[in-house]
């Protein structure tokens, strides 16, 4: 089953994506299309989307192993984190590279720019704390609680776009009521968001699985240290 | 709430006794931050114009800095002689816990930050008499931010083998907020611009420090029993 749904997502994904980019590259206004790696926004923002998601379904997955006390829910808090991680880096080394063409610069210290490294900081942290405790209720237990205070910092960062007004672009997305980008600018960023989707599931099936797999080991270890 | 109160300074007080005694922390974080405040004269030049623009930066790299090294030992200090299992095994909550260790962190900090301001402000004479109500309230307001991230991620790492690698690597990111918002008030205050326009940063400040000490509170007892 797990495998199927694997297969579905990655299907879903391809799919999706093939679509988009015809979109983006082929049938974009002229004008559009003209300025300067416009195209790599909608790289950047489904992939910031994908990372703050990811960061949310962490912080449900690490309530859900407080409450629960269940390591599965431990393994997908820690799968999910590390996806969307990945797509936390996407984001800052698209954004980058489009900074390098519209500002002549690859980075500026603005409070976005730095709000999302800082949110990428922190959950490197997490990973590292991971790796840095061998048993696994501790381990679980730390990581959770983390992830929880991770989770208020990505609040921080999602709330700084509107406290702070800097050079990054102000939000253009109809939804944030920034009075959208033009009319059939925007569904293929938010049909990318729903492939980025569809590959972090995969992603985070694919970890949970490993992750279950490690936990496997380590028990029959154990157990065979114990005789 | 007034036995919280009482439990509360009760720990805070035994914290603050055990480090007079030894006065570890607070000669290690002072003289750090001298250090820090000699390092930094080499890296500008502390008489040109420019200097005014990172002032603040400057004075809360360095408290940052020192107060990392104080708050490393709140709960590692606790590890001899089984004292934290003594004091998990008190009848008392997480919380109240927590908060007597971060308001004797509070005081050890606010301590070594009054004299380094001395030292700053002669060093590199910067006058800060004339606005040193407001920069002292936006030092009690990001210092209590310091405290709590710091007290919180020192039981957090407490029983790691790595700990003192593990606390900066984690503490320093989740002070960026803090930090960015003390720095610019601060640097706002030292150049003479009243405490007003920057409003924002002080509601950022206050919500970082209702937010995380709630937080705080009510995780510490997942952390140190589980």
């Amino acid at each position: 089953m797990r495998e199927r749904l694997m297969y579905g997502f990655a299907a879903v994904c391809a799919a999706i994506v093939t679509w988009t980019l015809y979109k983006i590259f082929f049938e974009l206004p002229a004008e559009v299309k003209n300025v300067g790696a416009y195209q790599i926004i909608y790289f950047h923002v489904p992939a910031a989307f994908t990372a703050l998601t990811g960061f949310f379904v962490a912080l449900g997955a690490s309530v859900m192993y407080l409450t629960t006390g269940k390591l599965k829910y431990d393994a997908f808090a820690a799968a999910v984190t590390e996806v969307a991680l990945a797509f936390a880096t996407v984001n800052l080394v698209t954004g980058s590279i489009w900074g390098r063409y519209a500002w002549g610069i690859w980075w500026t210290w603005d409070a976005r720019l730095t709000s999302m490294l800082t949110c990428w900081l922190i959950y490197a942290g997490y990973l590292v704390l991971r790796r840095s405790i061998e048993e696994p209720t501790q381990r679980a237990k730390l990581s959770a609680v983390l992830s929880i205070f991770g989770c208020v910092d990505v609040t921080f960062v999602y709330k700084a776009i509107e406290w702070f007004p800097t050079q990054h672009p102000a939000p253009v997305l109809s939804i944030r009521s920034g009075g959208g980008m033009g009319p059939g600018l925007e569904a293929p960023m938010y049909w990318n968001w729903l492939g980025f989707m569809c590959l972090a599931a995969v992603f985070v099936m694919v970890r949970t699985r490993q992750e279950d797999m490690s936990r496997e080991i380590d028990s029959l270890r154990r157990m065979a240290h114990s005789y | 709430v007034g036995s919280w109160l009482r439990q509360t300074l009760t720990i805070a007080a035994k914290d603050l006794r055990a480090e007079m005694r030894t006065k570890e922390a607070l000669n290690a974080s002072f003289a750090f931050s001298l250090v820090i405040l000699v390092l930094f004269s080499f890296a500008f030049d502390p008489t040109s114009d420019e200097f005014k623009n990172f002032s603040g930066g400057l004075l809360w790299m360095t408290y940052s800095f020192a107060g990392a090294l104080a708050l490393n030992r709140s709960f590692a200090r606790e590890l001899q002689n089984d004292c934290l299992d003594g004091l998990v095994a008190a009848p008392l909550p997480g919380g109240v816990l927590f908060a007597g260790k971060a308001l004797a962190n509070y005081a050890l900090l606010l301590a070594v930050e009054i004299v380094s301001l001395g030292v700053f402000a002669i060093f590199y004479n910067v006058k800060v008499i004339p606005q040193l109500g407001p920069l002292f309230g936006v030092i009690l307001l990001a210092t209590w931010a310091m405290t709590v991230i710091g007290t919180m991620f020192s039981a957090l790492t407490v029983n790691l083998r790595m700990r003192e690698m593990m606390l900066p690597i984690m503490t320093y990111p989740f002070l960026i907020p803090a930090l960015m918002a003390a720095m610019v008030l601060t640097t706002d205050l030292l150049n003479g611009m009243p405490i007003g326009q920057d409003m924002i940063w002080v509601k950022l400040l206050v919500l970082f420090d209702v937010t995380f000490t709630t937080l705080a509170v009510f995780t510490i007892d997942i952390v140190l029993v589980g």
